[in-house]
C-alpha cells in the first residue's frame, strides 16, 4: 500500500521535537480560542496566520506552519464543547447541538461524564475522518489531475450550489450573501486584462478585499457584538474531571457504537460536500434522537446526545480538509483560511500538491493523527484551567479580544486601512447574523472568487462563449447536473411539500 | 421606560438590508458595464463575470425585498437596552481604531490598546487604577515581546515606543 508508505514518511516529518512542540502550542491556543467568545476556529487561525509568514520561509517551514495552524483548528473544535457543557454557551456554532444534552448533564452533576464523552467522541470522529483523508485523498487527487478549467468550474459550482441547497434559511439570502463575496473578490486589478474593477478611483481599494480581514471582522467583531446582547456575565457549572470519571465514562461509551458510526458517516459526508460541521452536528443529533431506544429522553441529559453531535462535528471539520488539499476547494470557513495560508506561503493547493510537495501533504496528514491524540490528552487533563478562562470578567476579556482582532487585521498586509475594514465587516457580520444571512458562503466566495472566475473565463475561451462546454463530457456533465440539482433543491423540495403537505398546513391553521 | 423600546422591527431592517444589497448589485452591474461585460476581441472582457454576479445580487435582493415586505417579522430587531450595551463597546472601538489608523497622526498600536483596555476595565468593571494599570500595561508588554521580539512581526509604533528606542 503506497498510502501507508507515504504516511510513514509523513510521520518522519511530523515527529520532530520542533513540530511536536508546535502541535502542543497549537492545541492549547486552539482550545483557548474555542473557549473564548468572539474567537473561533476561522478567525483564530486568520489572526495567527501572519505570525507564520516568516516561519514558512525556512526550508520545511511551511509544513511546521500548517501543523501549527491545523492544530489550532483541532483545538478550537475540542474547545467548543467545554463552554457548551459547562456554561450552556456554544463556543462555536457546531457546538450548539452539544448544549442540548451536555448542559443538562452538567446540571445533574455529571459534567465530567459529559466532557469525557464529548472529547472522546470528538477524537473518534476526527480519527475516522483522518483515515478517510489518508486513503481517499490520493485517489481524488490522482483523479483531479485530469481536470481542466470546465471541470474545476463545475466543482466550484457544486460547492456553492451545496450552500444554497442545504441552507436552512432563505435560499435567496444565501445567494445574496455568496454573490456579495464574489463581487468583493472582483474588486481591484483584474488579473487577465489589468483593468481596475470597482475601485472608483480609491487607492485603498486597489489590492481588493482580503478575506482574512473579512473573517476577522465577520466572525470576531460580529460575534462579540452578538454576545453583548446577552449581557456581560457567564454563569457556569464547576468542572471536575478525574481519572475515575474518565474511565467510567469510557466503559459506558462502547454502548453507543451505532451512534458513533452513524455520526461519523454523516460528518464525513457533510464535511466533504461543503455543508460544514454545524449542519452535520444537528443532523446527527436528530438522527440519533430518532433512532435511539432512549430517543424520548434526549434533551434531559443523555450521554448519547453528546456523542452524536460531537462525533459528527469533528468528523466534518476534519474531512473538510480533504477537498481543500486535493481540489483546492475548502469545505468550511476554517479550511478556507488554511487554504489562504497555503497560497500566501507560495503553495498551490490542488491535485499537483500531492506530487510536488509530498512532504508537506503527508506531514500534515500525519500531524492530524498526532494532533488529535495530543488534543485528547490536553483537554482531558486541563479542563478546569480552560474553564477558568471564562471566569475572567468580561470587562477584561472583551477589550483584549478586540485588541487581538485589530492586531490580527493589521498584520495581514501591514495596512491601517484594513483595521477600519475589520470594524466595518464586524457591523455587517452582526446585522447578517441577526437577519439570518449566512456568513460562510460569503467568506468562501471571497476566497474562491478569483479562481472560480479564472476557470469560468478559461472555459469560455475554450468554447468561444458556449455554455455547453459544461456538458461536454460525462465527468463535467455529471458534476454540473449534480450542482444544478442542489442549486434548485429548495424549489424542488418546496414542490414536493406543496404536493404533499398543503392539506396538513391548512389543518394547522384551523 | 426606554429599555423595552425596540429599535426598528426585523421587517424594517430586512427591507433596509435588502435595499442596500440591491444598491450594491446595481453598482456592480454599472461598473461592469463601464468596463465592458461583452465578448471582446480576445475573449471575455473584464466586466464579463462580475456583470452576472451583480445581476444575480439584484435579482436575489428584489426577491428578499418582496418577501420582507410581505411576511417580515414584526419582532424587535434589537432592544434599546441591548443596543446601548453594543454601542458602549462599538463607539470606543471606533475611537480606538481612529487612534491607531488615521491620516494625520498615529499613536501606534500599543498605546491605544492599553488605553482601550483600561477604559473598559474602568467603565464596565469599575476596577481600581492599580489593577487597571497592571492588566492593561502588562498585556501590551506581553504582546510587544511576542510580536516585535519573538515572531519579528513589526506593528505600528508611536511616540512612546520611539522614546524607548524602538522605531
Amino acid at each position: 500500500m503506497q498510502e501507508i508508505q507515504s504516511l510513514l514518511g509523513g510521520f518522519a516529518v511530523a515527529l520532530s521535537w520542533f513540530n511536536l512542540m508546535l502541535m502542543l502550542a497549537g492545541i492549547i491556543l486552539g482550545v483557548i480560542i474555542g473557549v473564548l467568545p468572539g474567537l473561533g476556529g476561522a478567525n483564530g487561525v486568520a489572526i495567527l496566520l501572519p505570525l507564520t509568514f516568516s516561519m514558512a520561509q525556512q526550508p520545511g517551514g511551511a509544513t511546521s506552519a500548517i501543523i501549527l495552524l491545523s492544530c489550532i483548528y483541532w483545538g478550537a473544535l475540542f474547545g467548543g464543547a467545554i463552554t457548551s457543557i459547562l456554561f450552556n454557551i456554544p463556543g462555536e456554532p457546531w457546538s450548539v447541538a452539544t448544549t442540548f444534552d451536555g448542559y443538562p448533564l452538567g446540571q445533574k452533576g455529571r459534567a465530567g461524564a459529559a466532557l469525557t464523552a464529548a472529547f472522546t467522541s470528538s477524537f473518534v470522529g476526527a480519527l475516522v475522518a483522518v483515515l478517510l483523508i489518508t486513503f481517499l485523498s490520493p485517489i481524488v487527487a490522482r483523479f483531479a489531475l485530469r481536470f481542466g478549467p470546465p471541470e474545476f468550474f463545475s466543482v466550484y459550482l457544486l460547492t456553492f450550489s451545496a450552500f444554497v441547497g442545504m441552507s436552512k434559511g432563505s435560499p435567496f439570502k444565501t445567494i445574496a450573501s455568496m454573490m456579495m463575496g464574489f463581487a468583493l473578490a472582483a474588486v481591484g486589478i483584474d488579473t487577465v486584462t489589468g483593468q481596475l474593477r470597482m475601485t472608483f478611483g480609491l487607492e485603498v481599494l486597489l489590492k481588493g478585499f482580503d478575506f482574512l480581514i473579512a473573517v476577522i471582522g465577520l466572525f470576531g467583531i460580529g460575534e462579540i457584538l452578538l454576545t453583548l446582547e446577552e449581557g456581560l456575565e457567564f454563569k457556569g457549572t464547576q468542572a471536575k474531571l478525574n481519572t475515575r470519571v474518565v474511565l467510567e465514562t469510557w466503559k459506558e461509551l462502547p454502548r453507543y457504537w451505532k451512534t458513533s458510526i452513524r455520526s461519523s458517516v454523516v460528518g464525513c459526508m457533510m464535511g466533504i460536500v461543503p455543508g460544514g460541521a454545524t449542519p452535520a452536528s444537528f443532523m446527527s443529533y436528530g438522527l440519533a434522537k430518532k433512532m435511539s431506544r432512549d430517543g424520548a429522553k434526549f434533551g434531559t441529559g443523555m450521554v448519547e446526545g453528546v456523542v452524536a453531535p460531537e462525533t459528527a462535528a469533528h468528523a466534518a471539520g476534519t474531512s473538510a480538509l480533504l477537498p481543500m488539499l486535493t481540489l483546492g476547494v475548502p469545505g468550511s470557513p476554517t479550511a478556507a483560511v488554511l487554504l489562504g495560508g497555503l497560497m500566501i506561503w507560495g503553495l498551490q493547493p490542488g491535485p499537483l500538491l500531492f506530487i510536488e510537495k509530498p512532504d508537506f501533504v503527508w506531514g500534515l496528514i500525519a500531524s492530524m493523527y498526532l494532533g488529535n491524540i495530543v488534543g485528547l490528552v490536553v483537554v482531558l487533563t486541563c479542563v478546569p484551567l480552560f474553564a477558568a478562562i471564562l471566569r475572567v470578567p468580561f470587562s477584561i476579556i472583551a477589550p483584549v479580544i478586540l485588541v487581538i482582532c485589530a492586531i490580527g487585521a493589521y498584520t495581514v498586509h501591514n495596512s491601517m486601512f484594513d483595521v477600519w475594514l475589520m470594524v466595518l465587516f464586524g457591523v455587517i457580520g452582526y446585522v447578517f447574523k441577526k437577519l439570518d444571512y449566512p456568513l460562510a458562503p460569503l467568506v468562501l466566495a471571497l476566497v474562491l472568487g478569483d479562481r472560480a472566475e479564472d476557470s469560468f473565463r478559461q472555459s469560455m475561451l475554450l468554447s468561444q462563449g458556449d455554455l455547453r462546454i459544461f456538458y461536454a463530457n460525462t465527468l463535467v456533465g455529471t458534476i454540473t447536473t449534480l450542482s444544478l440539482l442542489l442549486l434548485f433543491w429548495p424549489v424542488i423540495s418546496m414542490g414536493i411539500d406543496l404536493l404533499r403537505g398543503k392539506r396538513a398546513t391548512n389543518l394547522d391553521k384551523e | 421606560m426606554q429599555q423595552e423600546k425596540a429599535v426598528g422591527s426585523v421587517r424594517t431592517w430586512e427591507i433596509v438590508v435588502a435595499a442596500l444589497f440591491l444598491a450594491f448589485g446595481a453598482v456592480v452591474v454599472w461598473d461592469s458595464r463601464r468596463l465592458g461585460a461583452q465578448w471582446g476581441s480576445d475573449g471575455p472582457q473584464a466586466g464579463y463575470f462580475p456583470f452576472y454576479i451583480g445581476a444575480i445580487i439584484c435579482t436575489a435582493s428584489i426577491i428578499n425585498l418582496f418577501s420582507a415586505v410581505a411576511k417580515g417579522s414584526r419582532d424587535a430587531f434589537v432592544e434599546w437596552g441591548q443596543l446601548r450595551l453594543i454601542l458602549v463597546v462599538l463607539l470606543p472601538t471606533l475611537v480606538y481604531v481612529a487612534l491607531i489608523a488615521n491620516p494625520l497622526y498615529s499613536l501606534g498600536i500599543y498605546v491605544p490598546s492599553a488605553l482601550f483596555i483600561a477604559f473598559f476595565m474602568r467603565l464596565l468593571g469599575k476596577y481600581g487604577w492599580a489593577k487597571i494599570a497592571a492588566v492593561s500595561v502588562g498585556t501590551m508588554v506581553a504582546f510587544f515581546v511576542m510580536f516585535e521580539i519573538w515572531f519579528k512581526v513589526p506593528l505600528p509604533k508611536g511616540p512612546l515606543e520611539a522614546a524607548f528606542g524602538f522605531a
